[in-house]
């Protein structure tokens, strides 16, 4: 493992720092790479309390969403009375286009045993579960070859590296509800229990599961901690920004050329990631905005571009760090129907506990289809925004709470959209199919009859060369006359 | 066997070095030969089992002792998958993208046994790590 970071690569790897370069399967490959050796350390050389104040001190904060200082979590947890208490890894990954937890999971589980028993050291905790969704099936079999293998060799299991400490974990699997990954929830299924949120205080690290002090992190966080244990606190804080250090994995996708995970120090620009790092936008088009958060998170528009990426800086811009996802939007994106995309989701994914999360997600996201349908009043823009905000401040839980950002960041940035659908009946990205209206140039049609023959709803008028007409109470808007035509005659709003 | 210190992690971590030199940067056993390919769900549905069962029959009809197969996790370029490397003792590691069955035949039979690099296919890939 050398510990040089280059300032030419573009990327630097921590938690992916073995993916790709180990066999899975194989538990003599991960050692060769260092691995067990800092919980060997851990176990042999240090106090629990040294091994959270050591990851306190590195700056490491949750990379799931978070963004809580890793260290303090675990001093809670070691700090609360009882001598029973537990540890959950949140494998629970539910953002759309966000999948770089399965990518550890898959390619380097033992990364995050090793981890999750220092981590249990570190909390005085003994049992560790690891919650994660029935949905990666790979990742679930290669974890429980991992968990076989190191049971096998004494890393799980009674007097590990001789130590007298006790660790053991198993896996549960959880039915993929996105509320799941809210950590109250994640506990209450973990008992066996409808996954809802519970409020907070008090919160896990007094009592979580079974009513025991819990500590629930994210794969990503836990893949982090056997390097700062090898190279000590000072070359963790090295690496980021002021209040953010490390790096953090990005999942990639949309509309960019390298779609992908990226691993990058904080601190680097969303220009460099998208366009250094992501290959830029396909096909020669326009970039537009990306969303980061996944559906807790807003769009950052062109101007934002330059912002050096930490958790502080993409609040301050109206998004958030999230898990990671980055969903990346050219200029042919009608924003309005992108929040609409997102609150589809969450109106779904929204568990229904509390009143103002589910039935604001699901107000919300009707007023979004009446806009998108060219149905919208300036009542709705004023209802849709005053909606937002009452649900924000009144959410139970992080779902809830995060679930209007996408609206309000889009209403923020491109309200001009907005009301080109109310007012004008207009999208101007040309998405909204129930506005757009499409016709034919008569200077540049030459009467083919290419169009009238693919028109699934037999809405073109004309003979051949004869100018055609579209019949616009009839057009559904499947765009296949203009994709047809090769005199570039079809109008596309 | 059961680890009780960080003496016995030591000597099974040495047993298996080999493997750091020849992946990170080719330094290995003179001969030696190692083919990585990304096996992970997205990997997969892009053909990386089939890219791996032409890779080791190709292997096997070439009778190549001393070239080995491994199952990797990604290195999360999806654009590119199924991705491999190639690690050939003395020369720098190789990524390449997109290989499918034919590829990778192609892989065993020039870059193994030719030392000539596809230089079609190569994927540049530039990230430190800790």
């Amino acid at each position: 493992m050398e510990n040089v970071k280059s300032q030419e690569n573009k990327q630097y790897r921590i938690a992916l720092r073995n993916s790709g370069l180990i066999d899975p399967g194989d538990i003599s490959d991960y050692i060769a790479f260092r691995g067990y050796e800092a919980l060997g350390k851990v176990l042999t050389e240090m106090e629990p309390a040294e091994v959270a104040k050591m990851v306190k001190e590195s700056g490491l904060r949750g990379r799931g969403g978070g963004g809580f200082p890793t260290g303090l979590k675990w001093e809670f947890t070691l700090k609360a009375p009882g001598d029973e208490k537990y540890l959950i890894c949140n494998a629970d990954e539910g953002d759309p286009g966000a999948f770089m937890d399965r990518s550890i999971l898959e390619g380097d589980p033992h990364s995050l045993l090793e981890a999750m028993v220092i981590g249990g050291y570190a909390t005085g905790a003994n049992n560790g579960v690891i919650y994660i969704r029935a949905e990666y099936p790979l990742a679930i079999k290669r974890l429980q070859v991992a968990i076989d293998q190191a049971r096998e060799m004494g890393f799980l299991g009674k007097d590990i590296f001789g130590s007298g400490f006790d660790f053991d974990l198993y896996l549960k699997l959880g039915a993929g509800a996105f509320v799941c990954g809210e950590e109250t929830s994640l506990i209450q299924s973990v008992e066996g229990k409808r996954g809802e949120p519970t409020k907070k205080p008090p919160f896990p690290s007094e009592s979580g599961y079974m009513g025991k002090p819990t500590t629930v992190n994210n794969v990503e966080t836990f893949a982090a901690v056997p390097p700062i244990i090898l190279n000590g606190p000072e070359w963790f804080q090295g690496i980021g920004t002021e209040t953010s250090k490390g790096t953090k994995v990005f999942a990639l996708a949309g509309d960019i050329n390298n779609v992908g995970l990226v691993e990058v120090t904080m601190g680097t620009t969303l220009r460099e990631i998208i366009f250094d790092i992501g290959g830029g936008i396909p096909g020669g088009a326009k970039f537009k905005a990306v969303q980061t958060g996944g559906p807790s998170g807003g769009v950052i528009t062109e101007l934002d571009l330059d912002t050096p990426i930490d958790y502080e800086s993409l609040k301050n811009i109206g998004s958030m760090m999230g898990s990671g996802g980055m969903i990346v939007m050219d200029d042919s994106t009608c924003m309005v129907n992108i929040a609409k995309f997102f609150l589809e989701f969450t109106q779904d994914e929204s568990c229904g506990k509390c009143t103002s999360c589910r039935v604001g997600t699901m107000r919300m996201y009707e007023i979004l289809e009446k806009i998108t349908n060219g149905e919208g009043t300036e009542q709705d823009l004023i209802n849709l925004n005053d909606l937002a905000r009452s649900v924000k401040d009144t959410a139970l839980c992080g779902l809830g709470q995060t679930a209007p950002n996408p609206v309000l960041s889009t209403m923020n940035y491109y309200k001009h959209e907005y009301e080109d659908h109310v007012y004008n009946k207009k999208c101007t990205a040309g998405s909204c199919k129930a506005l757009l209206s499409y016709s034919i140039d008569p200077e540049k049609c030459i009467g083919c009859t290419a169009c009238l023959k693919v028109c699934p709803t037999n809405c073109i008028d004309g003979k051949a060369k004869e100018v055609h007409v579209i019949r616009e109470d009839e057009c559904i808007a499947c765009n296949a006359c203009f994709e047809a035509c090769k005199f570039d005659a079809v109008i596309k709003p | 066997m059961t680890i009780r210190s960080l003496d016995d992690l030591a000597k099974i971590r040495e047993e298996n070095k080999h493997k750091v030199g020849l992946r990170e940067s080719g330094q290995g056993k003179e001969g030696a030969a190692e083919i990585l390919v990304g096996m992970t769900t997205c990997g997969i549905a892009t053909g990386a089992k089939e890219t791996l069962e032409a890779l080791t029959e190709e292997i096997k009809a070439q009778s190549l002792e001393n070239v080995r197969v491994v199952p990797v996790g990604c290195i999360g370029y999806c654009f590119s998958e199924p991705t491999v490397q190639v690690n050939v003792s003395g020369e720098k590691p190789v990524f390449y993208s997109k290989v499918d069955e034919e590829k990778a035949k192609e892989i065993v039979q020039k870059h193994i046994m030719n030392k000539e690099i596809l230089k079609d296919s190569v994927l540049e890939t530039d990230y430190g790590k800790a």
